[in-house]
């Protein structure tokens, strides 16, 4: 136990290291590898290829005789032979070549006598052969004994029963079209006809029978209508059994006397013998396909699962690779040691790749992608390795002994598979320790890259949108939003088909993916290569050639690359090249340049005389054969059932005849219908045009109908393109609207100038003229809501109430300050000037020595505080205090140490620096004012005892608006909150207000801690305020009518006040703190909401509390971000949500308490989040909104907002999301990203960026623009929407 | 929808029983078969037109019994659930008929010995479960008897036999025939209801 363990370890820590080394150096690592697979797969070059082409191998015909049938090598050294040359042949193949032509042609005579009295020669020479007899010493010897005797065909071949010999000697010629029988053919009125009739209508690769007959390919037959040689060339085919060399001697010599070929050059020396391998008929390919096809899917379900890497496909990739490379190391290995394969290769693969499997692949994938996220690439490698160590090992040592086990059975085939499969096993584990891992280290350090640069998907950063709207947008300071939002949707799901109709939906698809254009460049490039390779005198030819010359290279093992046109590769080395002259490499097309050099080149029914075709016999001629397809000898012989494959047939040197014939025999043998009816010499094509067309060149050779087919093909092809462009046009006018595309179009006002998306669509926009609330002097800070009634509250510390349907403005709580009589236009100035002081002087202004980037100061986001609760509001305040009363959130970097000093100092020093400034005189003025009592509004003192949290605020005497005020100015208001007609205001000193919202005074207050209230929580009655020192505190909030007695338990907080409506004037309110939680948080807290009975607190210090909100009592604290937490959602179907500097989400269970899951989503801090039933929304320091799937935590899209609305966004059902920009604010549909319309709030607004946005019940939202609110309601076409 | 279900998962189990049988017989046959490619179509289909549907039949019981007896005996399968396992099974149950039908061995023997271990290592690697192993050799068994039975009454007939009137190594075929099936049903019962989870 403790050996397995300590093995264990071992194998944990080297895999550790091995993962280490991998990750630092992975591009030696990799070359490494690549050597080492070029190494192993070197020996495979020795291999023959596969494939089933015949091999040849050349003897002289001097002293042949058969080969022993034991393979003893005996004469010459191994090397030389062949192993398949081993026994007799199956048949010794006789070509007797007969080339004849009509001489002198005359010019009345027709086209088809250039072959009709040729062929009619066939049988006399047939007879000729046939009554052949050798008489020497030995007795007599007819062909009857030494030819091969065949039987019956195949059953199947009833239709060539009548013209291929059955039950005699296996002799074929053209004779055989007409039973052998001359009057047949003297009867024939269409020879061609005949011929052709058993031809196959489509092109065929296998010899036909015409070719079978012929013995040459159609081609060079010249038995057609139109050839130009005037030169019929057929052979006679005979098949021996034996080997007799007196009989062939003597037949080749009499054929020889009776037709003498007097130019002929032909040396007769050597004898080809052909080897032909296994064929694969269907009967094997179906199964072996069907492996291959169990073969992909199983690759495709296991590279399915890779997921969470940069590239899903590249690793993929890597990993069939590394599968695939394994199993050639392996062959390569084994043959680099002695073993030669002897299975069939395409047939084991299949089996061999599923033996070795691309499992370890994908646990070491999953294992490394599982390790966290934050981790250094290196550590994560050597970690997912080190952990799934034990397993891969296992699993190894599992298979090897199966195989081993295998290995055992004794059995030859088995034992080399299994070989092989132990080679690849070891050979595939090297390759997935080092090329696997290494280019897994390289795949995640791209995702982590991409992920430190922007954590944005990458489409979003290639969008060349973004760089040229910025630009753009500081140029033109209009009213529009250049910079277009982007929406990257990643999800196939998510196309953008919700608002546009149908019909752009499927132009957007097919124009994004280019899917027209990428087809018909494929086919095009497929069309053009298929062009080139079937070119007679193109790549085909080009590449026979090539074979030709360079297959001596394998000493005859080597197999020839299977020739589709049917020519046989030459093989046979040195020997074989002497009977050539040097200078004629055989190219097929030497048959017209140096063939027939004298031949007349006009038509063959031209009228005039035309000097008589020579016979000739060139070196071509000799072996003609290998002109045909090298299926021709295979299906001769499996028309009479004997196969051919893993045998051999020895050619026979062809033996010459000549015919000439005068016109005179020519004209003899012509058939009454021929000069009648058929072909008048003069137009040949008139009558039977048509019928002739199709094939007018050696009709039915594969050659010519072939280029026929093919030309035929091409003109269809150009056609079928012509017509499609123009269907595509038609489409297109038809699909698009007519300026699609087109942004300036006419009729069209600032296309171009509106946001758009990729393709030019740029949503419908309105003007809707929205209800704009001024009143404030100052930006907005705080903004909440209840549905009826809005408060907001400025820099300055005004609060106002607004009527949220009507927009009126309700009550102004001025801040103490302006309640003096210096009347508003002098705030005014003093404000301005101030502004132009703070701008100015920004940067000499830092004394508090933090100096987070000032030029974004004044741009960024407040936080997206809908209730005013964020942290950031500390330092605004304490601005107030340090002149930069417009400073924005601190950066959330560094947030905590500024918190203090300058909390710190606002406290100690008030009015430090600040006698220049006039507003700074009008606060320290308010604060004094706070301070002294004579300030404070005269309070009807005895009615309103003080709280017991030492003072409370008392609401004034009432129905004086101007002078009601008597606001506990000895703070800012950090947190704001609203239900039903009461107004929570909570102060950086730490006092809580509660507010009339109707009658603008106060109603009760409770300052018993001077810690800053930096979030506030108003639920049912029930005030929660989190302080600056972590500290919770709980307050009840009760009311009383008037005629209650005012006995609180003892609570003296408590004013007896005018009614409102909600809580009406005449009830007491009494605030009072039930509980404190003294330090919930080590650190301040930044972020607080509550729903469902919880109450969840973020702070500074990392964690999440969730309370209950009944007895606050802690019930989970949540660590799990790595900075301080920004912001935090919870609702009804407690879902909880939280944001942190750290740029991530949490999703958590709040009945459990655990993380659920947890999203890297910003770069920079989130700034906001909230959440529909299906997805997650977030905004963060970067300006991006993203969504997020909700279930899965998978990002969807994401928005790019502009600069310094980041923030602003709000929900208003769910699929309906609004975000800001600069001057106006945008509808999106949550679901897919659409663009719905963006409303432009007014022409004034175009410096004025929508910090905040919030949703009110009836979807009116609210944006704040500087010191401006605007109300805005959702249009009407939204609304309908929903 | 539970019975849509149980129906397209007898129609997929069928329909691969039906490719199986064919591909395999082919394997069988295809010795002899060399040259003649018209005549290799008929001969895909020279065997009896019952054989076919046979199999298929026999696999969607197969493979729908093996996912009803895991449940009835409330042990799920957990063993390599996943598609890419079960493409694997296939394969090398292709494999063991392939080698059945090509290899040269020395005597029946040791091809049915061979075929045995290659049927039991099938399951172990894909497999694992008691279940499996009895029903799988439960199937073996009948099927076994059934074509013996068949043969005996001159349905058909083997070249060889050498195992009263069959091949000994039909029993090792079935089994990993059985196995191989049930391994697809059980993926397939379990395919459609975990999805969305899965997801």
């Amino acid at each position: 136990m403790t050996l397995t363990e300590r093995l264990r370890e071992k194998i944990s820590q080297a895999f550790y290291n091995h993962g280490l080394l991998c990750a630092s150096y992975p591009i030696p690592i990799i070359l490494f590898t690549g050597l080492c697979i070029l190494a192993c797969c070197y020996p495979l070059l020795k291999l023959p290829l596969p494939g089933t082409g015949p091999v040849e191998f050349t003897t002289p015909m001097k002293d042949y005789s058969p080969p022993p049938v034991d393979s003893g090598h005996k004469q010459g050294d191994p090397s030389d032979q062949p192993e398949w040359y081993v026994g007799a042949p199956v048949a010794y193949i006789q070509q007797i070549f007969v080339k004849s032509s009509v001489s002198p042609w005359h010019k009345n005579l027709l086209a088809v006598d250039v072959f009709r009295s040729p062929l009619s020669r066939a049988f006399q020479l047939v007879e000729e052969i046939r009554n052949h007899v050798l008489r020497d010493s030995s007795g007599t010897r007819s062909l009857e004994e030494v030819c091969l005797q065949v039987t019956d065909l195949l059953p199947g071949l009833k239709k060539l029963r009548n013209l291929l010999p059955e039950h005699g000697c296996l002799l074929l010629s053209p004779g055989n079209f007409w039973q052998n029988d001359r009057e047949r053919f003297h009867a024939d009125p269409d020879i061609i006809g005949t011929i052709h009739q058993h031809e196959p209508k489509t092109l065929q690769t296998s010899a036909t029978l015409k070719d079978l007959l012929f013995g040459v390919p159609g081609k060079y037959s010249g038995v057609s209508l139109y050839t130009r040689r005037r030169m019929v060339s057929y052979t006679i085919t005979l098949v021996f059994q034996h080997y007799h060399a007196k009989f062939l001697g003597s037949l080749r010599a009499r054929l020889m006397l009776l037709h003498p070929s007097p130019n002929c050059s032909l040396r007769a020396e050597s004898l080809v013998h052909v080897h032909f391998k296994e064929e694969i008929g269907i009967a094997e390919l179906i199964p072996l396909v069907t492996t291959y096809i169990i073969l992909f899917a199983y690759i495709y379900f296991s590279t399915r699962k890779i997921d969470m890497v940069k590239s899903k496909w590249g690793l993929a990739l890597a990993a069939v690779v590394t599968v695939l490379s394994s199993l050639l190391m392996s062959v390569g290995l084994c043959t680099l040691f002695g073993l030669t394969p002897t299975l069939n290769g395409g047939e084991i693969f299949p089996y061999l790749v599923v033996v070795i499997g691309l499992e370890n692949v994908l646990v070491l994938t999953k294992s490394v992608v599982s390790t966290p996220v934050d981790l250094e690439v290196k550590l994560r490698i050597a970690q997912g390795l080190s952990s799934e160590s034990w397993s891969i090992m296992k699993n190894m040592a599992t298979e090897l002994g199966i195989i081993l086990i295998g290995y055992f059975t004794l059995v030859p085939a088995i034992q080399e598979f299994c070989l092989f499969a132990v080679v690849g096993l070891v050979s595939d584990f090297f390759l997935q320790m080092l090329f696997f891992t290494t280019v897994l280290s390289i795949d995640i350090r791209r995702m982590e890259l991409a992920d430190l640069n922007k954590r944005l998907p990458p489409e979003a950063c290639l969008s060349p949108a973004k760089p040229v709207g910025r630009p753009a947008r500081h140029e033109r300071q209009l009213a529009v939003r250049p910079s277009m939002p982007h929406t990257i949707t990643l999800q196939p799901s998510s196309f953008r088909n919700l608002r546009l109709p149908k019909r752009l939906r499927v132009v957007y698809f097919l124009a994004r993916t280019r899917l027209a254009q990428r087809l018909i460049m494929a086919g095009t490039v497929v069309w053009i290569g298929i062009l080139v390779y079937t070119d007679p005198a193109g790549l085909r030819t080009y590449l026979t050639a090539q074979v030709t010359e360079q297959s001596p290279l394998g000493e005859g093992a080597l197999a020839p690359m299977p020739v589709p046109s049917g020519v046989l590769p030459a093989s046979h080395p040195d020997p074989a090249f002497s009977i050539f002259p040097p200078d004629a490499p055989k190219p097929a097309e030497n048959q017209t340049s140096t063939g027939e050099p004298s031949g007349p080149m006009g038509p063959a029914d031209s009228v005039h005389d035309s000097p008589v075709p020579e016979v000739t016999w060139g070196p071509e001629d000799e072996e003609l054969w290998r002109k045909l397809s090298f299926r021709h000898w295979p299906t001769l012989f499996s028309y009479y059932n004997i196969t051919l494959a893993k045998r051999y047939i020895s050619l026979l040197p062809v033996i010459p005849v000549t015919l000439h014939l005068n016109p005179r025999e020519a004209l003899e043998g012509r058939h009454p219908q021929d000069g009648r009816s058929a072909w008048p010499p003069a137009r040949p094509g008139t009558i039977r045009g048509g019928l002739w067309e199709t094939s007018p060149e050696g009709p039915g050779g594969a050659q010519a109908h072939g280029d026929v087919t093919l030309y035929k093909v091409a003109a269809l092809g150009l056609a079928a393109g012509v017509v499609l462009v123009l269907l595509l046009l038609c489409l297109y006018r038809v699909l698009c609207p007519r300026n699609y595309g087109q942004p300036g179009g006419p009729g069209r006002r600032k296309r171009g100038d509106l946001p758009c998306d990729d393709y030019g669509y740029a949503p419908p926009e309105t003007e809707i003229v929205p209800l704009v609330l001024r009143g404030h002097l100052m930006d907005i800070e705080c903004l909440a809501s209840d549905g009826m009634l809005l408060v907001s509250c400025c820099l300055a510390g005004h609060v106002c109430v607004w009527d949220a349907q009507t927009g009126d403005c309700l009550t102004r709580i001025p801040h103490p300050g302006q309640r003096q009589d210096s009347s508003v236009g002098s705030v005014f100035e003093a404000q301005e000037s101030w502004e132009r002081l703070s701008d100015g002087g920004k940067g000499g202004l830092e004394e508090s020595g933090d100096s987070p980037p000032l030029r974004h100061r004044p741009r960024r986001p407040p936080p997206p505080s809908l209730f005013g609760d964020q942290p950031d509001l500390t330092c605004l305040i304490d601005t107030n205090f340090s002149a930069q009363p417009r400073q924005q959130p601190p950066e959330p970097a560094q947030p905590e140490p500024r918190h203090r000093t300058s909390c710190g100092r606002a406290r100690d020093s008030p009015g430090y620096d600040f006698s220049r400034l006039v507003q700074r005189v009008y606060q320290e003025e308010g604060l004094d004012a706070v301070h002294s009592p004579a300030l404070r509004p005269p309070s009807p003192g005895p009615a309103l005892p003080p709280a017991p949290e030492e003072e409370g605020g008392l609401p004034p005497e009432k129905g004086s608006p101007s002078l009601i005020w008597a606001p506990s100015a000895d703070g800012s208001i950090w947190s704001l909150e609203l239900q039903g007609s009461l107004i929570v205001v909570g102060r950086s000193s730490g006092r809580l207000e509660v507010w009339d919202a109707i009658e603008g005074v106060l109603r009760c207050s409770s300052e018993e801690v001077s810690s800053g209230i930096t979030a506030l929580v108003f639920l049912d009655r029930r005030i929660v305020a989190a302080r600056l020192n972590g500290s919770l505190d709980f307050f009840s909030l009760e009311t009383h009518t008037a005629l209650s007695p005012l006995q609180f338990r003892g609570t003296p907080g408590r004013g007896s006040a005018p009614t409102s409506p909600v809580y009406s004037s005449s009830d007491a309110v009494a605030c009072h703190l039930t509980h404190t939680v003294p330090c919930a948080h080590q650190k301040p807290i930044t972020a607080l909401k509550a729903a469902a009975g919880r109450l969840v607190t973020g702070s500074q210090d990392h964690t999440l509390r969730v309370f209950r909100l009944e007895d606050s009592c802690c019930l989970f604290t949540l660590q799990g971000h790595s900075g301080a937490i920004t912001t935090v959602y919870i609702d009804q179907t407690m879902v909880l949500a939280s944001g942190g500097q750290d740029g991530a989400i949490c999703l958590w269970d709040v009945l459990t308490g655990s993380r659920v899951s947890h999203m890297f989503a910003h770069r920079g801090d989130v700034t906001s989040l909230t959440c529909t039933t299906s997805c997650v929304i977030s905004s963060g320091l970067d300006d991006l909104i993203s969504i997020w799937d909700r279930s899965t935590g998978i990002k969807l899209y994401s928005i790019q907002q502009d600069l310094g609305c980041g923030a602003s966004l709000g929900v208003i059902s769910d699929n309906l999301l609004v975000t800001g920009g600069q001057g106006c604010v945008s509808f999106w549909d949550l679901n897919y990203g659409d663009l719905l319309q963006t409303v432009y709030l007014g022409k004034n607004s175009e410096a004025q960026p929508a910090r905040q946005i919030l949703v009110l019940d009836n979807a009116a939202i609210v944006c704040n623009f500087g010191s401006e609110l605007s109300l805005v309601y959702v249009p009407s076409v939204l609304e309908k929407l929903d | 929808s539970w019975h849509h279900h149980l129906v397209q998962r007898s129609l997929v189990l069928f329909s691969v029983g039906v490719v199986l049988a064919l591909v395999l017989n082919l394997l069988q046959i295809q010795r002899n078969v060399t040259l003649f490619p018209d005549e290799v179509i008929a001969t895909i289909f020279s065997s009896a037109w019952w054989v076919p549907p046979c199999c298929g039949t026999a696999a969607a019981v197969v493979g729908l019994l093996y996912p009803c007896i895991d449940s009835h005996l409330g042990e799920p399968h957990k063993f390599k659930r996943e598609w890419a396992s079960v493409m694997r099974c296939i394969a090398v149950f292709v494999g063991i008929n392939h080698a059945s039908a090509k290899l040269d061995f020395a005597n029946n023997v040791q091809l049915s010995l061979t075929l045995a271990a290659l049927s039991l290592g099938l399951w172990w690697t894909f497999d694992r479960s008691r279940s499996g192993l009895g029903l799988g050799i439960t199937i073996a068994f009948l099927a076994t008897l059934i074509t013996q039975f068949l043969v005996y009454n001159g349905v058909y007939q083997y070249t060889s036999p050498d195992f009263l009137y069959i091949r000994s190594w039909l029993p090792c075929i079935f089994f990993s025939g059985g196995v191989t099936v049930g391994n697809i049903g059980r993926q397939l019962a379990m395919g459609a209801p975990e999805k969305p989870h899965s997801d």
